[in-house]
């Protein structure tokens, strides 16, 4: 049979090509000229692999809408009072409603005017009656609350990745999954816990008054006027390590929020020797810090981030020019942490853990030591079993299969797909499979021998015979790959893409490979039995 | 070297007895699929949520002690199993804080002491990612078991078809049930193993199928029965050799992969050995069966 320079060739570039794809990962440092075009990329491991934490978290979307209802309300206060609009409360009703109580319905209906051109989107629901008071609801639309909660995931998806990029962590994988979502991964990470409260943390950071008329001691949250709450300072003791809480009475109401902030930074205090964070606020808020401060002079001012206050100073002057800081019982470690989330901005909305998976960097060394060590073991086995049922065409299906596993690493190099230990299993499990379509063949040939023909002519038969069969069978081995790699995350679609790679790869190497070295033999020396 | 010389043995003869012994399989598998679904057999925490922990300690460390040392910390409802080699434990618990990871380093370090350790893994897994991958898991499991039947009905005809999907279930079935008798952990490792091990099963199915229809269209005077026997006879060697070599393949995995894949290879091993029994033993047999009463019919 002629025409087999072209499918050497064909062997041969593949065999280049995947070389060049591996060299990366199988030599420490590329030499120089190791450059332009060349690819440069090690293939990636897994988590399972390398070490690293694989987070998955919820965005609470449900407390970012109660979050903007909340500043709705705030700011429909503030509109009432500077057109001197007599009301007795507004405030956020359950998850999609504000609910303002007024006095007549005279004002309800100017209210109403001012609503419905300030917050065109709020649907007003009819005016209620009760208890001599005129009860104003507005509702947001599901639409317009769907919007809200897809922005809130969007913020925190970019929220967490600043985070992230000034922590420091090579080759993050940040990604939106689903509704609201979010998958982290963070490789070869060594402080995971301390990662994991980074990006967690809601940091929402407010200034607060602290309501001096209440007895804080005493108070509980039921006793409290309607527009304070009960907040705790938690003070760790740096030499014993044990955790104090002072109970503080402030203002519902923040008097400046974190937005207004534009940079934090990490300093050291020269006299005690302490760590704290020093922030400076845009221009807004530099005016605002003036005003609160020039206004309260004596009072003290709760610094509160996630509702735990840091510190409650007291305001002994008029602050301008927009700095100021934030001191408490933090390590050096805390400090920096404080001012990256800062810096970075605070979440829209809360975030819920939902899966955490961390491997440690030994482990995952382990892991890959032992697949090899599991692959080594199956090759010689393999290929010694075959060596010896079938002899030389053995040896040649032997070479197929080595080629089989280079071509895969080359393919998984090429196409930048990641390799885990359950990818790792599915290669060994390959070495196994891989010389099935070879068995097939020699089964075969061996039939057609033992019908007197030809070596030549059995070799040929039996290639033709089992060719429908080897298709076969490797279609539906690919089905079932194929929805492995649809369904699975993490380790089992790296499972199903070495799964797949290597049965497409398989199918080249057994119709192609093995039988241009037969064909190529058979061309040149005149056998008389085939050596099967 | 020839380990099976020609045979001719009489394997749909011997249905009664290994369709029994499947009966008895694919029994005790639904049964574990019951104990499944209603979560009482071993599951892992990628599908019940909860906690678990790899731990290497710096000296031996008995399980009895890290059990002694979580109690006083108040953590009571956990599964610990020794690693052989390198002082290691697995602690598993079905339910997860949020911090159960971080609690559970605290009372080894508070309940242990002079004993040093690192944490190798931990995952914390929620419940709702847990009933998320249940249902993923139904879609793949349906949707390859769908693609089967399609693809082998197009190849073939719709009783190959059925007798392929048989056998395949059988297999699945015979997978659950050796992971619920020997009360191995069922988790999404063990899926992928045995969606694995149905495609596999159904290669070599299909290659019988093959043969099947070779000899059908090659002797059309033959009683189906002996055209049956005579396709599993002369593809037998085939079958054998290379689950050899597969069965080779998973065992060093078994025997070599490390613990994080020890009950993976552990069913592929045994997939491998149940597929090649049912492709010898129930899916011809199976469609044999069909066809000879479909063949009395027709002359009655």
């Amino acid at each position: 049979m002629k025409g087999y320079t072209w499918r050497i060739s064909l062997i041969l570039i593949f065999i280049i090509a995947s070389c060049v794809y591996l060299t990366p990962t199988l030599v420490d440092t590329l030499p120089t000229w190791w450059s332009g075009l060349l690819p440069k990329d090690k293939i990636h491991l897994g988590l399972d692999l390398q070490g690293g934490t694989h987070l998955v978290m919820e965005v609470e979307t449900q407390k970012a809408v109660e979050g903007s209802l909340e500043l709705i309300a705030t700011d429909l206060e503030d509109s009432l009072n500077a057109q001197n609009l007599r009301f007795k409360k507004v405030a956020r009703l359950g998850g999609d409603k504000v609910q303002l109580t007024l006095y007549d319905r005279g004002s309800a209906d100017k209210v109403q005017a001012m609503v419905k051109k300030k917050y065109p989107d709020l649907e007003a629901l009819p005016l209620v009656d009760e208890g001599g008071f005129v009860n104003m609801q507005l509702r947001i639309n599901e639409k317009e609350a769907q919007a809200r909660k897809d922005r809130a995931v969007a913020q925190a998806l970019e929220t967490i990745r600043n985070r992230i990029d000034q922590f420091g962590v090579s080759e993050p994988v940040i990604q939106r999954e689903g509704i609201n979502h979010i998958v982290v991964q963070l490789p070869g990470i060594k402080d995971p816990k301390r990662a994991i409260e980074l990006i967690g943390k809601t940091a929402r950071l407010e200034f607060k008054l602290v309501d001096e008329s209440v007895n804080a001691a005493t108070a509980t949250a039921g006793s409290l006027p309607e527009d304070d709450e009960l907040l705790f300072e938690k003070r760790t003791d740096p030499a014993t390590g044990a955790v104090s809480e002072t109970p503080l009475v402030v203002k519902k109401k923040a008097m400046i929020t974190g937005e207004l902030l534009t940079d934090a930074q990490i300093r050291i205090d020269s006299q005690y020797n302490q760590p704290y964070v020093a922030i400076e606020f845009n221009s807004t808020g530099a005016r605002l810090f003036d005003q609160v401060t020039a206004a309260n002079v004596g009072k003290r001012f709760a610094i509160v981030l996630d509702s735990n206050v840091y510190s409650a100073p007291v305001i002994r002057e008029r602050i301008s020019g927009g700095s100021a800081q934030i001191s408490g019982s933090f390590t050096e470690k805390d400090a920096a942490d404080l001012a990256i989330v800062l810096r970075a901005g605070s979440l829209p909305a809360p975030v819920k853990i939902l899966q955490n998976i961390t491997v440690g960097p030994s482990l995952g060394r382990d892991s890959i030591h032992k697949g090899l060590m599991a692959g080594l073991i199956g090759v010689v086995l393999v290929v010694g079993f075959m060596a010896m049922y079938y002899k030389i065409s053995g040896m040649v299906a032997n070479f197929g299969m080595v080629l089989n596993i280079l071509f895969l690493m080359g393919a998984l190099s090429a196409l930048g797909a990641t390799l885990t230990l359950p990818g790792i299993a599915a290669i060994v499990l390959l070495v196994g499979m891989s010389v099935d379509s070879n068995v097939l063949i020699f089964e075969r040939i061996r039939e057609e021998l033992r019908l007197g023909k030809t070596p030549h002519a059995a070799l040929d038969a039996g290639y033709d015979k089992a060719f429908l069969t080897i298709m076969d069978s490797h279609v539906t081995a690919l089905i079932t790959a194929a929805v492995l790699f649809q369904f699975g995350t993490g380790p089992v679609k790296g499972f199903a893409v070495s799964l797949s790679l290597g049965i497409i790869i398989n199918l080249f190497t057994s119709l192609v490979s093995t039988k241009v070295i037969f064909d190529a033999f058979l061309e040149r020396v005149h056998v008389k039995r085939l050596s099967i | 070297m020839e380990l099976i010389k020609k045979t001719n043995i009489d394997f749909i003869g011997m249905r009664k007895f290994s369709f029994l012994v499947s009966g008895i399989m694919a029994i005790i598998g639904i049964l574990g699929i019951i104990a499944i679904a209603r979560g009482t057999a071993n599951m892992g925490i990628d599908f019940s949520g909860g906690t678990s922990m790899q731990i290497k300690f710096a000296q031996p460390a008995n399980s009895q002690a890290v059990r002694d040392a979580l109690g006083k910390a108040g953590i009571k409802e956990v599964e610990l199993q020794e690693v052989t080699g390198g002082n290691q434990i697995l602690i598993k618990m079905h339910k997860s804080t949020g911090k159960s990871a971080d609690a559970v380093a605290d009372a080894l370090k508070a309940g242990i002491p002079g004993n040093s350790f690192t944490v190798e893994s931990s995952t914390e897994i929620g419940p709702s990612i847990g009933e998320k991958l249940k249902q993923d898991t139904l879609v793949a499991v349906a949707l390859s078991m769908l693609g089967i039947i399609l693809y082998i009905a197009w190849r073939f005809d719709f009783k190959f078809g059925v007798g392929a999907v048989v056998a395949t279930m059988h297999d699945v079935l015979a997978m659950i049930a050796v992971f619920y008798v020997l009360h191995r952990e069922v988790n999404i490792l063990f899926i992928t193993a045995v969606l694995t091990i149905a495609g596999y099963s159904l290669t070599d199915t299909v290659v019988v199928f093959d043969r099947i229809r070779e000899n059908m269209h090659k002797s059309l005077k033959d009683p189906m029965l002996t055209i049956f026997n005579r396709s599993i006879n002369e593809t037998l060697s085939r079958t054998i050799i290379t689950s050899v070599t597969t069965f080779l393949a998973a065992v060093s995995l078994y025997l070599f992969g490390g613990e994080v894949i020890h009950d993976f290879a552990f069913a592929l091993v045994v997939g491998v050995v149940v597929a090649t029994y049912s492709s010898i033993f129930v899916a011809s047999p199976i469609v044999a069966v069909w066809e000879k009463k479909a063949v009395e019919v027709e002359a009655v």
